[in-house]
């Protein structure tokens, strides 16, 4: 009964922090400009199985994939097992389905404590492609400190969280065997496919009190374990669990190489193409302008930072990265780290001192800086590689073009390009008259 | 060159009442650049043989607004995107053929919105097309027969548009052997041109993005290394300078293949 109780309160309290924390992502997020991402339904929806569900572009390369889908399908399973030790814990009883599942139920514990010691030793490896072998886009400068630590706190987490799945299941096989088990009087064995050969080998030499003790510890540390990183999940890299599935479902489905038009700049040149326009005429009823490009992480769309909150940091976009690779400043993987960090220290300012929040500070410039968005050549390989179609290709033209349009800073050569365009309609000083010289050279 | 070559403008053509099918596009850098000329002028012998009726609009092209754009400056960009429309639309044209994917790019995916729809396709679509019809024969062609080429594929062609088999095909007509770079295809690696670098000198870094792909053409042994955009050919032309290599390893467009290839 008192158990019953401290699990509803843990549970509920748990879910509430949880809501309560994804909410204020929720808030953050809408922060961003409106774009439409809700036309056609069916490829999104097909798009969020390929990506999201079935990892598509996980694959490209293959050794991390297998990995990470060895943890990812143990997730996704163990979620079923995580429905008993709701009901369990509510209702006070132990292997709730063991007897109305039957045989099911040992293949469905089986299968998820087999995908367990896969995920064990995925993240094992998965340790020590960031501590030990180091491999270059898991130890890149941008990672240093916190992100680090976020990382190495999650796999160390899912150590500890398989253990105690292990812990409860084989403490319960070696009670079953001296016929101590809550499910049953006599003795027998489960037969799941793991604990049934563990549980014996570290548990069998240990007596039958402690046993219980273990069981428990084993079942409640799995459930404090969830709702924990449940809740750690708000402030990590990790979300990405959860936000991968909305991002590839509103991914930009139109071809790379397509930029958006700004409609606000449409409307002024056609004003000034149009030689009947009286230019002092107004109608009075124009919207205030707004700031061309992104200055700060308001500026953006509210996909770009559905993107940064999604993105888990695991630097595809900068191993392929031109630029990255020939040791100039810029970092995709940056660019959205920066977004989060700015979002969250903007998002905080705007519940407590109001929509009026100004810290004198900017994503560009305190964050980001001028020479990271220069050194881009616009190659959409960070858009490629990216498992889940973030795009931070998108967030580096904007802040270009706040620099462009709104305060006219740019390397000089570019300057001298765009006057040459407006001039003489090349970025390069030829006359139009001679464009037709190769004909008859 | 060729005196047969006669090249209209939509100007002379709509004067002449001559019937224009297609509208060669051909940017700036193939109307301005020395090595591009070559190239601009390969894809014309090409038509030309082809009897495809096709024109240029010589001294009212302009700049698509392309470098612009990626540089930022939306301003410039349009005002070149709607004059250009203007013209485009006022010769009524339906479909546009262009031998750089920066302005296949443009004029493809951000003219529509703003009021300029044409059936936009790059040099190397349409040379795949007139050869599949018949219409260019290269058969017993022993120009690059069993040469070693390896293409490098243009990011606002491959990645931003999703083309990678038409010039692919082309190398294969030729009878040559194409060896693919370590890194291909949505894998490529840029050339360090686009996204207004081309007018700009890059960022501090330990290398030029030139070189490091350059290397990995040249690490594929083949004698020549094929791009389909002007850009592409400057930044490995110069990348192939910078290993002295230029006497061993030729930089050419597709297009350029395929015309000597066919003799013209």
């Amino acid at each position: 009964m008192i158990s019953s109780i401290l699990f509803l309160l843990l549970f509920i309290g748990g879910s509430f922090w949880f809501t309560k924390n994804a909410l204020k992502v929720r808030f953050n997020v809408l922060l961003g400009r409106h774009v439409d991402r809700s036309d056609n339904k069916s490829e999104r929806w097909k798009t969020m199985l390929l990506v999201a569900f079935g990892q598509k572009k996980m694959f490209t390369r293959p050794l991390p994939a297998i990995l990470h889908f060895c943890l990812y399908a143990a997730f996704v399973i163990t979620q079923i097992e995580l429905i008993e030790i709701i009901v369990d814990g509510v209702s006070g009883n132990h292997r709730f389905f063991y007897y109305s599942l039957g045989s099911f139920y040992t293949f469905m514990i089986s299968f998820i404590e087999v995908l367990s010691v896969l995920s064990f030793i995925a993240t094992l490896i998965f340790l020590s492609r960031r501590n030990l072998i180091k491999v270059p886009r898991l130890v890149k400068s941008e990672l240093n400190g916190w992100p680090k630590l976020d990382a190495n706190f999650i796999l160390i987490a899912e150590l500890v969280l398989i253990t105690f799945i292990f812990m409860m299941n084989g403490a319960d096989e070696v009670l079953y065997s001296r016929g101590l088990s809550h499910v049953s009087e006599v003795t027998g064995s489960f037969g799941f496919a793991i604990s049934q050969a563990v549980g014996p080998l570290f548990f069998g030499n240990i007596n039958s009190e402690t046993l219980m003790t273990i069981e428990r510890i084993g079942w409640w540390g799995h459930i404090v374990m969830v709702l924990g990183f449940l809740n750690y999940l708000p402030y990590s890299k990790h979300f990405h669990i959860v936000l991968a599935f909305p991002t590839t479902w509103y991914s930009n489905l139109e071809k790379k190489g397509r930029f958006t038009n700004i409609p606000e700049v449409t409307a002024e040149v056609n004003k000034m193409l149009d030689p009947t326009l009286d230019p002092f005429a107004t109608n009075g009823d124009e919207a205030p302008p707004s700031r061309f490009g992104a200055k700060d992480v308001t500026d953006l769309t509210w996909k770009n930072l559905l993107d940064a909150y999604s993105c888990t940091e695991c630097g595809r976009c900068t191993s392929s990265c031109p630029a990255n690779q020939t040791g100039k400043l810029l970092s995709p993987r940056k660019i959205m780290m920066d977004t989060r960090d700015r979002l969250v220290e903007v998002g905080d300012g705007i519940r407590s001192q109001g929509k009026e929040f100004n810290d004198g500070k900017s994503l560009l410039g305190n964050y980001i800086s001028e020479e990271e968005i220069w050194a881009c050549t616009s190659c959409n390989a960070c858009v490629q590689e990216c498992p889940i179609n973030i795009d931070p290709l998108s967030i580096i033209v904007d802040l270009r073009r706040y620099l462009v349009m709104e305060e006219s800073k740019m390397p000089t050569e570019l300057t001298g390009m765009m006057t040459n365009i407006e001039n003489n309609g090349a970025p390069w000083q030829f006359s139009p008259a001679d464009r037709g010289n190769w004909i008859n050279e | 060159m060729d005196s047969n070559l006669k090249v209209l403008t939509m100007s002379e053509a709509l004067s002449k009442g001559e019937q224009v099918d297609i509208l060669f596009w051909v940017g700036c850098s193939g109307s301005f650049d020395d090595r591009a000329k070559k190239i601009t002028k390969a894809v014309a012998k090409i038509l030309h043989k082809c009897n495809v009726k096709f024109a240029v609009l010589g001294a009212e092209e302009s700049c698509t607004g392309d470098p612009a754009k990626r540089a930022g400056n939306e301003f410039t960009f349009q005002m070149q995107a709607l004059m250009n429309i203007q013209v485009l639309n006022g010769y009524e044209v339906k479909k546009i053929v262009t031998a750089c994917p920066h302005c296949f790019n443009t004029l493809k995916n951000e003219y529509p919105e703003l009021g300029g729809n044409y059936e936009v396709i790059h040099h190397t679509q349409l040379i795949q097309e007139l050869i599949n019809q018949g219409k260019l024969g290269l058969e017993g062609s022993q120009t690059y027969k069993g040469k070693k080429i390896t293409f490098h594929d243009p990011c606002y062609l491959g990645r931003a548009n999703d083309i990678y088999e038409a010039p692919r095909q082309l190398i294969e007509k030729l009878d040559a052997e194409l060896i693919e770079m370590k890194r291909c295809k949505t894998n490529g690696l840029c050339c360090g041109a686009g996204g207004a670098q081309m007018f700009k000198e890059s960022e501090k870094g330990t290398k030029e993005i030139n070189v490091e792909r350059t290397e990995d053409a040249l690490e594929t042994t083949a004698h020549v290394i094929a791009t389909g955009c002007p850009f592409c050919n400057t930044m490995m032309t110069d990348g192939v300078k910078n290993f002295n290599k230029e006497h061993d390893v030729q930089v050419l467009d597709i297009a350029e293949l395929i015309a000597n290839a066919a003799d013209l």
